[in-house]
């Protein structure tokens, strides 16, 4: 809406769908991926984009499966004035992490993969949060614009 | 007594409509090479209706009304139309400044009270202010879609994949090597080999005006995604000045094939595809 | 339970994934594959991933696994048909697959893995004798 007193910011970033999946078995991944897929098509994400947010979320995935036991996940669709986008939320309560900025560096980790998660999470998405708190758990939020 | 606005101007809407198109028709701004006088008046009426049949009660001082929707949808359109057309600011500004100044003018005359002219003035006033911004920020929104189509074509045709040879793509890049840029290159590039099969990409930079270490960086990453696939991906046209300067930042392009011109480009693809090119010992008679 | 199928075609062994892979998936074709290769003598192992729209960290690790754990046993791996979005996204993440041989399709893969294993009839002979380069 484009009323002179009821516009918003322009760069505030709206939420237009929620989706919340649990996660608790290596099987749910394939599920969410396609999922995610879904979401993004729905907003003419390209087959690019399509592909980092769904391997950022792979990876994400995986280290929630890995060391936090499990957890949700909530997909959105977001808007900022004429861009949309997917915004996935990664929620569990495991351990947490100790050391956030050793995490995000590449080659960094403490069980036997490549060290590539996180910071490749990163690379692959436009926008990534990070929170965690040791013994509570861990917040992972990434954002990909459809044309980002 | 409380004097209602809104009903003299419902009653007044021809005469609003004929002060209105006297006043743009008299206008030095009219532009009668973008906009018929008959689209211009549809136009016109069509924003006064909306204006007349949807306000009612206190809707002239309250813009949150949602019956102001269908008023602010159609001055949407106008203005995002005009921005197209290529209408400038001031010109689609007269649009609704002289719609302000006819208002003006029927209050003045239908209202004798002085005083009473002075506050529904004053309503009229914030309204067409209300409106006004409406149409710049459509206008200006318009005008941002025009700049964002013309971005993207911009990058399309810029970044074209020629097929020099049977498995041999060429990939001349001109301008600077932004990440999206890169983004677009990459994608066209892969895609062309996937669709011709090629196993040998050339990348030609002579159009690339500085190298530096981030345009090196997606240089390499382009080359190491071209071979992810499968395929090989050359560097060429690489001038001195930027050979200089890659290795004074110390950038490192040892595992990246480098050609200084298109043609050793071609010619190292050639005997890769163990091609070879002669001059044949005969003159060719031209086909009839 | 899925399970990947492993072909043999004469001394290769060519693997089609067809399916999403999630981990478990992925190890086990790891497992198996080198099983195979060991069982079997192959020199050359082709994976065609044309199929596959993901290749995250873990699969890629799986896929550099194999390779290595081949040459080991004596065997080449190539990695065929990689999409375009895949390759992409692989070197966004940090992932070029060093020492990892790719082509763009089985054909193309079958004849780098002859001319590899020196398997090939002269066609594939990479040394040019005879100066016929023009420069």
């Amino acid at each position: 809406m484009i009323t002179g007193t009821k516009t918003k910011p322009m760069m505030m970033i709206l939420s237009l769908s929620k989706d919340n999946i649990q996660v608790q078995k290596e099987q749910d991944v394939v599920l969410l991926r396609n999922r995610v897929r879904e979401v993004a098509v729905k907003i003419k994400m390209g087959l690019v984009n399509q592909t980092k947010l769904i391997t950022a979320a792979s990876e994400l995935l995986r280290n929630m499966l890995r060391y936090g036991g499990g957890g949700s996940c909530l997909i959105e669709v977001v808007t900022r004035g004429r861009d949309n986008g997917v915004r996935l939320t990664f929620t569990d309560h495991g351990p947490g992490i100790p050391d956030i900025e050793a995490a995000m560096r590449d080659g960094f980790s403490t069980g036997k993969s490549l060290g590539l998660g996180l910071p490749g999470a990163k690379r692959l998405c436009n926008e990534f949060d990070l929170k965690s708190k040791p013994g509570e758990g861990t917040v992972v939020m990434i954002l990909k614009w459809a044309n980002g | 007594m409380s004097f209602n606005t809104l009903k003299l101007l419902q009653k007044q809407k021809k005469n609003i409509l004929e002060i209105w198109m006297k006043n743009q028709l008299s206008d030095d701004g009219l532009r009668e090479d973008l906009i018929s006088n008959e689209d211009l008046r549809g136009q016109s009426e069509e924003l006064i209706s909306a204006l007349v049949t949807n306000l009612a009660g206190d809707d002239l001082v309250d813009f949150d009304a949602d019956r102001w929707d269908p008023v602010i949808e159609i001055l949407g359109g106008i203005a995002i139309t005009r921005a197209r057309q290529g209408f400038s600011p001031r010109e689609t500004g007269r649009f609704v400044h002289s719609l302000k100044d006819a208002l003006l003018e029927v209050l003045q005359r239908e209202i004798e009270d002085s005083k009473q002219l002075f506050e529904e003035s004053m309503k009229i006033n914030k309204v067409m202010d209300n409106l006004s911004i409406v149409t710049f920020e459509t206008f200006i929104k318009g005008r941002e879609e025009v700049i964002l189509r013309q971005t993207d074509e911009i990058a399309e045709i810029s970044t074209p994949v020629i097929r020099v040879w049977d498995g041999i793509l060429a990939l001349p890049i001109i301008g600077t090597l932004d990440s999206s840029r890169t983004q677009i290159v990459m994608e066209n590039l892969l895609q062309e080999i996937v669709e011709t099969g090629s196993s040998i990409a050339i990348l030609d930079i002579s159009g690339v005006p500085a190298v530096d270490s981030l345009v090196a960086q997606h240089l390499i990453k382009t080359v190491s995604a071209t071979r992810l696939m499968g395929a090989e991906c050359i560097i060429s046209g690489i001038r001195p000045e930027i050979a200089q300067t890659v290795v004074h930042l110390g950038i490192d392009l040892s595992n990246i094939i480098t050609k200084a011109s298109l043609a050793s480009a071609l010619s190292y693809a050639f005997k890769v595809l163990r091609l070879e090119v002669r001059k044949s010992s005969s003159i060719a008679k031209p086909n009839l | 339970m899925d399970k990947i199928p492993i072909l043999r075609m004469g001394s290769f062994l060519l693997v089609t994934i067809q399916v999403d892979l999630y981990d478990r998936l992925a190890l086990d074709l790891e497992a198996d594959l080198v099983q195979m290769v060991n069982k079997t003598g192959s020199k050359g192992v082709l994976i065609d991933i044309s199929a596959v729209s993901i290749v995250d960290s873990f699969m890629g690790r799986i896929i550099g696994n194999i390779a290595s754990m081949s040459k080991i046993l004596d065997a080449e791996t190539v990695v065929v048909g990689m999409q375009p979005a895949v390759a992409i996204t692989l070197i966004e993440l940090g992932l070029p697959l060093k020492g990892v041989h790719t082509a763009l399709d089985v054909e193309k893969g079958m004849n780098l893995l002859k001319s590899m294993i020196g398997d090939d009839h002269g066609d594939e002979d990479e040394t040019d004798d005879d100066d016929t380069f023009a420069e």
